[in-house]
């Protein structure tokens, strides 16, 4: 686990500007987040819908401008580097998104849009070595070569996501961005692309930020787990550790929630565990306290910063922990 | 309360049909929750539209087959129909509440309108009403919201007022097709509890149509899995999660990761399901399905009771042993 660390992601803020009832707001998505990603390693990123896990993940392969902090990828500084620092992240961080059919262009064919990105920075010598190049990959993802030469409107939806991941690998990077790359797929089918995606982490040793709701599918993948809550990690640790054992008052409630698929562990009586606030209204102090049991006054006023507690690299953002 | 026959929903011309669902049959008692399971293209959406008469027009319709409301053939009535006769205490509630709400008018107005239109009350009354009712959804702050837009809700908190809404009919069934699966877990959990909560204090049943096993888990009382268009699968959910007898339940349950922690890999459900109309002679789980013998492709297979209660649509149903 403590191996290379290639990335490093240091105190990123990243705002946008939003207009509600006539007002200009500054809404922070995401406020401060550090992380860092070993080679080969999965970090599993969690939280409620608004949390900021898909900006993060947007700003770590460039397609949002972060107001301020670091990305170091194996040493080199990607912020404020300019064309060849943009060029350099675009081809070694990749992302998948969570719906094929939206990422994909109906009207190309499938092959174009795999090679997309190796055909702009001009890697192929030849049209020969360009074929074999998608031929390769597309079955690397588990699809016959002859899909090079379909349409998106052929493929079903577990076709068309591997497809998406097959167009993240070509060139190969050194890291995924996976933005709920199952959410989309049933069940049956989800088990496939993550069987894929789990393959791929151990043949290109690929190291991958997965962000996802779902905490079942996190803890299949994921080596690492970070809990997003309004735009901080509130939690980080070994997957086993924070889905068995977790700490923080948050993580405990999204444990709590995930439907166990057994009618023996059923959740008694009313559960009454409050919905995140509005981005525009963000609470003083901890932005969890609002929801949290163990609220205390201190809660209130003083925003608790990340520490390391107990074992297995845990740190936590919590008072009363 | 609720019986539905040999339910048959079909597209295409009538003169050569294709079957989206194919013979479904269930039954609803009095404060009963039936979860129907399947994935996407399984046929459950158009089960629940057409019990509710809500097939939309022109496309589907029931080509046969019976939904009988407290012995009353409701089948080809529309809504409106069904009030008038005095069967319109069903409702149902829908994935994303706001599509289903009107975004330009109060939420106090959207509920009272259902009021009104059940009960014949005035318009102020009927807002007393609302109130009450979205009392009973635990709506934070209920007589404030009674004067908000859908806009300003939350996701929970829509999904609570479309609650709201179909409880103005005071329904005997309501039908909740997918109701929590575009909410966060923490809020699906809330949502959950209360759909139990109400169940038990009004005495309603509830049709409630997922893709997720987990939620079935925790809130079903009895299971039918759906399969392209056919329900392969019923029983209560103890003996449905102790010891699935059809190999199609056995694979889903197998594939949800939160079963399966720590385990190096998934067991998977090969291929995809069948498109409707494709479906030749023989099980429609034939494809797919790990333990498929010759006699599957042939001819259907049959529905056996593998116990009180715990039917199967399978020739060579999975032994009784429960999962390891």
């Amino acid at each position: 686990m403590s191996g290379n660390v290639i990335l490093k992601v240091r105190d990123m803020m990243v705002s946008f500007s939003a207009r509600r009832a006539g007002r200009k707001y500054r809404v922070q998505a995401v406020d401060g987040v550090s992380l860092s990603l070993a080679e080969g390693e999965v970090l599993g990123i969690v939280g409620e819908s608004g949390c900021g896990k898909t900006t993060l993940g947007r700003t770590l392969v460039g397609l949002v401008q972060p107001d301020s902090g670091n990305i170091n990828l194996k040493g080199t500084e990607l912020i404020g580097a300019g064309g060849s620092g943009l060029r350099e992240m675009r081809l070694s961080v990749r992302m998948v998104f969570q719906d094929p059919n939206a990422s994909l262009n109906p009207r190309r064919a499938i092959g174009d849009s795999v090679a997309e990105a190796a055909d702009i920075s001009g890697i192929f010598k030849s049209r020969a070595e360009r074929s074999a190049a998608i031929a390769a990959t597309l079955t690397a993802v588990g699809l016959n070569p002859s899909f090079a030469a379909r349409y998106p409107y052929e493929l079903s939806g577990g076709q068309r996501q591997r497809v998406g991941i097959a167009r993240a690998i070509l060139p190969t990077p050194s890291i995924i961005v996976a933005d709920e790359p199952v959410s989309a797929l049933d069940v049956s089918v989800q088990a496939q692309v993550l069987n894929l995606m789990m393959d791929l982490r151990d043949q290109l040793r690929l190291s991958m930020l997965f962000i996802s709701h779902d905490l079942g599918v996190i803890g299949q993948i994921s080596s690492r787990v970070a809990v997003m809550y309004m735009g901080r990690i509130v939690e980080q640790a070994g997957t086993r550790t924070v889905l068995d054992h977790p700490l923080h008052p948050y993580t405990r409630a999204l444990v709590a929630a995930i439907p166990k698929p057994d009618p023996s562990e059923r959740i008694q009586g009313a559960i009454e565990m409050g919905e995140p606030p509005s981005l525009f209204t963000r609470p003083h102090g901890c932005a969890y306290a609002p929801r949290c049991p163990m609220a205390s006054d201190r809660c209130l006023v003083d925003v608790p910063q990340l520490r390391s507690v107990g074992a297995d690299g845990r740190t936590i953002a919590c008072h009363n922990v | 309360m609720l019986t539905v026959c040999d339910l048959t929903v079909s597209v295409g011309p009538e003169t050569s049909p294709v079957d989206i669902v194919a013979g479904v049959s269930f039954g609803l008692a009095k404060g009963e929750i039936l979860g129907l399971v399947g994935e996407s293209g399984c046929g459950k959406s158009m089960t629940s539209l057409a019990v509710m008469g809500l097939l939309p027009q022109p496309g589907p319709r029931v080509r046969a087959g019976r939904v009988l409301l407290e012995g009353c053939d409701v089948t080809q009535l529309q809504p409106w129909q069904r009030v008038e006769a005095g069967h319109g205490r069903m409702a149902m509630i829908f994935q994303e509440p706001m599509t289903s709400l009107n975004p330009v008018r109060r939420i106090g107005d959207q509920i009272a309108e259902a009021v009104r239109v059940h009960e014949g009350i005035s318009g102020a009354a009927a807002l007393v009403r609302a109130r009450e009712l979205l009392e009973l959804v635990r709506m934070p702050d209920p007589k404030m919201q009674l004067s908000a837009y859908p806009h300003q809700l939350s996701g929970g908190q829509r999904q609570r007022v479309m609650i709201a809404i179909a409880l103005a009919c005071r329904p005997q069934v309501l039908v909740a097709d997918e109701p929590t699966t575009a909410l966060d877990v923490t809020i699906q959990v809330q949502i959950l509890g209360l759909l139990r909560e109400l169940c038990n204090r009004l005495d309603m049943a509830i049709l409630f149509i997922t893709h997720d096993m987990g939620v079935i888990a925790q809130l079903a009382d009895r299971v039918a899995v759906m399969y392209a268009g056919r329900i392969v699968e019923t029983a209560s959910v103890g003996a449905l999660f102790g010891a699935p007898r059809h190999h199609y339940t056995r694979g889903l349950m197998d594939c949800m990761p939160s079963r399966n922690s720590g385990a190096r890999r998934l067991p998977t459900i090969s291929g995809q399901p069948p498109l409707p109309g494709t479906v030749a002679a023989g099980c429609v789980f034939a494809l797919r399905c790990a333990a498929v013998r010759d006699e599957c492709r042939v001819a259907p297979p049959p529905r056996l009771e593998a116990s009180q209660g715990h039917e199967v649509l399978c020739a060579f149903p999975l032994a009784g042993g429960g999962l390891p």
